[in-house]
């Protein structure tokens, strides 16, 4: 009974997970530019993957009843992994066509995005943001 | 480092026992089950590779209120379920022309330079939303959207919903 019920568990979230991936992989043919294709890895490696993973943990908890760790593993290394990588293509592809995407809004305060900065332009040390000091 | 009366100064061998100690735990978790002699392994790689990137790590992040920590990733993990699904329909049923991207500028009123991080990685997990691009003063942050019709109640749903959190978890 108890394995019937973790199979249909394993099963649905295997099928949600795919689901989702699928669906991230379909926003990357369909979506115009660079910008928006970059919203749909973003959500494949969140539910997509989670979902998988879950299953798999599921699986081993009914199947053998010990407790699987690489699971979360995997999870937290996507988390961490998948906002820089992304925050690395947007940057890059923003450096390369500075020129064509450039209707971006200014930074709200003084001192406007790293993009627009001259390569080997560096702040002189004075300007350079600072952490408050603690209270 | 800022010098604080109430807090003993790290030692120089064991600059960050907290990420050592995370570290011997993801080495355990690595080897799948609990041994005495992978707790030791874990915990000298943990304290070798604290020392060996101290550089990267000039100051220590300073956590208030752990119990915030657990509500704040509890409420991320619950806006990337909802989120998905959002942007699923907009993927699957809306034509990519009626799409409306857009860039909005988030004001930033968190100073310290891990919280920042933490806030921009929320932001570009929960879908939909990616942040791409930090000004040179580290007081606003550059996010496109998928699809927001409203850019200025973006800004503020994030803001209120993480940036707030965070506050409170970080300073």
């Amino acid at each position: 009974m108890i394995e019937t019920l973790g199979e249909l568990v394993v099963s649905l979230l295997i099928v949600a997970g795919s689901g989702f991936t699928l669906v991230g992989s379909i926003g990357l043919v369909k979506l115009p530019d660079l910008m928006t294709r970059l919203h749909a890895p973003t959500k494949a490696t969140t539910a997509g993957v989670g979902g998988v993973l879950l299953a798999s943990m599921i699986h081993v908890v009914v199947r053998s009843g010990e407790v699987s760790a690489h699971e979360l593993l995997i999870a937290l290394f996507l988390f961490l992994t998948a906002p820089i990588s992304a925050h690395f293509l947007a940057k890059a592809y923003l450096h390369l066509h500075r020129e064509r995407e450039r209707n971006f809004p200014p930074a709200c305060h003084g001192r406007d995005w790293t993009l627009l900065d001259e390569p080997g332009e560096e702040l002189p040390r004075e300007d350079r943001p600072q952490p408050p000091p603690r209270v | 480092m800022t010098s604080e009366p109430s807090r003993r100064p790290p030692a120089a061998w064991l600059p960050h026992p907290r990420l050592a100690l995370l570290l011997a735990v993801l080495w355990l978790l690595l080897q799948n089950r609990f041994t005495v002699g992978g707790l030791l392994i874990g915990l000298v790689l943990g304290v070798v590779v604290a020392h060996a990137t101290r550089s990267f790590w000039p100051q220590r992040p300073h956590i208030r209120a752990w119990g915030k920590v657990f509500a704040y990733l509890l409420r991320v993990f619950r806006d990337i379920l909802v989120a998905n699904l959002v942007v699923a329909r907009l993927i699957l049923f809306r034509p990519a022309a009626r799409l409306e991207p857009c860039w909005i500028v988030v004001p930033l009123d968190l100073q310290w330079p891990e919280a920042i991080a933490v806030f921009a990685g929320t932001i570009t997990l929960t879908p939909g939303t990616v942040s791409c691009d930090l000004s040179a003063d580290r007081r606003s942050l550059l996010v496109h959207c998928l699809d927001a019709p409203d850019p200025e109640a973006m800004v503020r749903v994030l803001k209120e919903r993480y940036e707030a959190p965070l506050k409170e978890i970080f300073e």
